[in-house]
């Protein structure tokens, strides 16, 4: 599926896996909305989580220098990505580990599939792990005779529903307590056939089932949280004590790393592991984390391994825009702020990142023509909570515009030329949406063709019917219709009016000159710039509350013509706008100072609501 | 094994792209560390904040002198039969008699996973503590043994001397050694997975108790 690169520069090197979309999310997004189910867990699970963030969160003081420390720390490892990915490997290997690099999802399923062989065993268990969600691990290794055991409570109620995960943290939130009982009434071998819908006997029944094979299997896999380049160290973080399990227990232990998550210190940690657990479960702290530095003698796994995995991630790291996709710690805050999320779920995303991250994460690694990964950078309102929410400051929203001009050039624009001298992007023929906007561009440009086509107007009136209402419209314009309705156009356009009711004597000025139009261009010249930076201040600072109009607004570089007439703009209504500015301005930077956010700001407003 | 035969030319072409993508960015900003580093609370806030804490999480909290210890060990092992110990662990905080068995582990003396699975209870001791989260650091220190005796027992009692408590995460961080295999621990194993209510208790020690040993 991706592309064999032969690791000249300009060739294109994608991820493949489960991150392409099979199906647009248009389209998948109805099928999921018709899930009542889906909808009551999601809509009672993003509001618990939501408000649980905002507490623990808001009792961190700090909590705004950190995500400052967190996002430029991440700025530093991408731009000394190579010497730490080297110095990991160095301390992981002289610690006694192995270490082992994949081009892509193909390569690393091989590796794993390969050593887990080397130890001669058909069942290992599992931590979760997004890494090997993305490269689709389990269904490679059962087309190889072995079973992955998933030990996470909620990815083993997907496994044993034959089902995808719809969360990054919380895989099986699409499943109601009901449903999970009939899942492990009908698949766990030798559960009560009266096992109750209560969350601690259905824990408690995983636990069970569990116990036994932590004891038996000798090989676990596992992702990685964080890698440590100046000590080799690993770090798994987790709630249930099934990774710890799984860390422990086992002789070896293999452990698929995403490149992007090395970081330079040790004492990098007491950012990220301040960061994460509140962003993400809104606790204090995760109940677990397990970190190791190598081959301990007498405790735990003898045998280590780690895989580095590119898969598209070099890809994502060329957009000088885009690579910030790569801070990104899975805490999954994006989602469960995200009003499109809520309604949707996981599962319309059609990638195991889904949300605001996975919709630009996505299809940087597999490129915007994966499968229907175009349609991501749309699954957004552009509200930007995601932001706002976001541990390592990913600017979210700046990426999905970004992607989005990306698809439109691509698709129905100019074809930029790839860094690097590589082949233009594919450039799609002609569609739709093309012919729509050169029949527009083609009667907009003239008042002729336009007086012509409102003379169909009343065609329209006539398709609305009697109730005046038109409510399909064909091909590609159908999108509006489908969830409105459209009055019915009025029977003759302004101009046909105009041109029957106007007063003679008004066709030309009294004085019966014409208005000098260029005149009036050249006479306004610049008023629109003094007018912005009255109101911006000419330094990009805004106005001061205490004097909110400057008088020449430094316009002086656009004044045009000398002789030109000054523009008395500072009417009235130009004082009341720059009191409201400066308001607004000021309540902004008050809830900045106690550091809270707008998205905090919100929140606590429809808690107070609902009280 | 197949795998190695492929690493050397995975790896330069890997790191070949990353320059690649790279190109001449600009080089980042030295992060900026004005988040809190050192914690501002006296030794009894930070106490009474740690218990504070661990209560939230559910586990339960004490505060006892080298006195009072070895009591306060018998009545939490209550009606377990055997407890593991680390074979380096301080005896005068054992309690004498009682009906329970100590089943010391370490060198010379490592207890099998069944053996293990067999056991009621771990005493062991700690590392460092973070008050302000809750967090109680394990390094497989001598006294704390290695990592699966205070993972298999289902009740882990777990010693906390008074002067390894800290305020904050940083300054915890900052006592652990990064080559020992550490444990982070904050309450008792959880999960939220099922509708995301909580529920104690699923792989890890399901009953957790911390004793603050004053100095």
């Amino acid at each position: 599926m991706s592309t064999v690169s032969l690791g000249m520069p300009g060739i294109r090197a994608y991820g493949s896996g489960n991150i392409i979309a099979a199906e647009s999310f248009p389209d998948r997004a109805p099928r999921e909305l018709a899930n009542p189910t889906l909808r009551g867990n999601l809509d009672m699970a993003m509001h618990k989580i939501r408000t649980k963030r905002a507490i623990v969160v808001g009792e961190k003081d700090d909590w705004q220098q950190l995500r400052t420390a967190g996002s430029e720390i991440k700025q530093n490892v991408l731009a000394n990505l190579p010497e730490l990915l080297e110095r990991f490997e160095a301390e992981f290997t002289a610690r006694g580990g192995h270490v082992h690099w994949a081009r892509d999802a193909d390569e690393a399923n091989r590796i794993v599939l390969d050593l887990i062989r080397a130890e001669g065993v058909t069942e290992v268990n599992k931590i979760k792990s997004m890494a090997t969600q993305e490269t689709g691990l389990n269904e490679h290794l059962e087309e190889h005779g072995i079973t992955a055991i998933e030990t996470d409570l909620a990815e083993a109620i997907v496994q044993l529903g034959h089902d995808t995960p719809s969360h990054i943290l919380v895989p099986a939130i699409h499943r109601n307590r009901t449903e999970v009982r009939d899942i492990f009434r009908r698949e766990i071998p030798g559960v009560s056939p009266d096992l109750s819908d209560d969350p601690a006997e259905l824990a408690e029944a995983s636990r069970v089932r569990l116990r036994e094979m932590f004891f038996r299997n000798r090989v676990a896999i596992s992702g990685a949280n964080f890698g440590i380049a100046e000590t080799g160290t690993l770090t798994i973080v987790e709630s249930e004590g099934n990774g710890r399990m799984c860390l422990t227990m086992p002789d070896t232990l293999i452990t698929l790393m995403g490149i992007e998550k090395v970081l330079p210190t040790f004492a990098d940690l007491e950012v990220f592991l301040q960061l994460l657990p509140r962003s993400s479960t809104g606790e204090r702290m995760n109940p677990y984390t397990s970190m190791w530095s190598g081959v301990t003698p007498g405790d735990g796994p003898q045998n280590l391994h780690v895989i580095l995995l590119d898969n598209g991630r070099t890809e994502v790291l060329r957009d000088e825009v885009g690579r910030q996709a790569l801070h990104c710690i899975r805490c999954s805050a994006c989602l469960n702020v995200c009003p499109v999320f809520e309604k949707t779920g996981g599962h319309a995303y059609g990638s195991v990142y889904p949300g605001p991250i996975g919709a630009i994460l996505s299809p940087q690694l597999t490129g915007i023509h994966a499968g229907k990964n175009s349609s991501l950078p749309y699954a957004s309102s552009l509200c930007g909570a995601c932001y706002d929410v976001c541990p390592v400051k990913i600017n979210i929203p700046e990426v999905l515009v970004h992607l989005r001009a990306e698809d439109v050039d691509a698709k129905h624009g100019k074809a930029e030329d790839a860094p690097g001298g590589a082949k233009p992007a594919r450039r799609s023929a002609p569609d739709q949406m093309d012919a729509i906007m050169l029949a527009a561009k083609a009667m907009f440009a003239s008042g002729t063709r336009m007086g012509l086509a409102e003379r169909g107007l009343p065609a329209g009136k006539l398709v609305a019917g009697r109730d005046q209402v038109i409510s399909t419209l064909p091909g590609l314009i159908g999108g509006w219709t489908k969830y409105r309705d459209i009055d019915a156009p009025p029977s003759e356009a302004f101009r046909h009016w105009w041109k029957k009711n106007r007063p003679k004597a008004d066709r030309r000025r009294p004085d019966g000159t014409a208005v000098d139009v260029l005149a009036l261009i050249e006479e306004n010249r610049g008023a629109a710039q003094r007018l912005h930076e009255r109101f911006t201040g000419a330094d990009g600072q805004g106005p001061s509350s205490a004097d909110p109009a400057p008088e020449d607004g430094g316009a002086a570089a656009e004044g045009g013509a000398p002789s030109a007439p000054a523009v008395d703009d500072r009417g009235e209504d130009g004082d009341l706008y720059s009191r409201l500015l400066a308001v607004e301005r000021e309540q902004i930077q008050r809830e900045e100072a106690t550091g809270r956010t707008l998205a905090d700001y919100a929140r606590g407003t429809e808690q107070d609501g609902e009280a | 094994m197949s795998s190695s035969d492929s690493t050397p030319s995975a790896k330069s072409e890997i790191l070949a792209r990353i320059r690649g993508a790279l190109g001449g960015a600009p080089t980042p900003p030295v992060p900026s560390r004005r988040y809190q580093r050192e914690g501002a609370l006296s030794a009894d806030a930070v106490r009474e904040q740690l218990i504070d804490r661990l209560e939230d999480y559910r586990a339960r909290a004490f505060v006892e002198t080298r006195q009072t210890l070895p009591a306060r060990i018998a009545e939490l092992l209550g009606e377990a039969r055997t407890c593991v110990i680390p074979v380096v662990i301080d005896r005068s905080w054992l309690p004498e008699g009682g009906f329970w068995q100590w089943r010391a582990d370490g060198e010379g003396a490592v207890l099998s996973d069944a053996e293990l699975d067999a056991t009621d209870a771990v005493l062991t001791s700690s590392t460092v503590s973070c008050s302000e989260t809750g967090t109680i650091f394990l390094t497989s220190a001598p006294d704390e043994g290695r990592r699966a005796i205070s993972l298999v027992p289902d009740h882990h009692i777990c010693v906390v001397p008074a002067g390894s408590i800290v305020e904050l995460l940083p300054q915890a961080l900052a006592r652990v050694d990064p080559e020992r295999p550490v444990t982070m621990f904050s309450g008792p194993s959880a999960t939220s997975d099922i509708e995301l209510q909580r529920v104690e208790g699923v792989h890890g020690p399901r009953k957790l108790d911390v004793i603050i040993l004053k100095d």
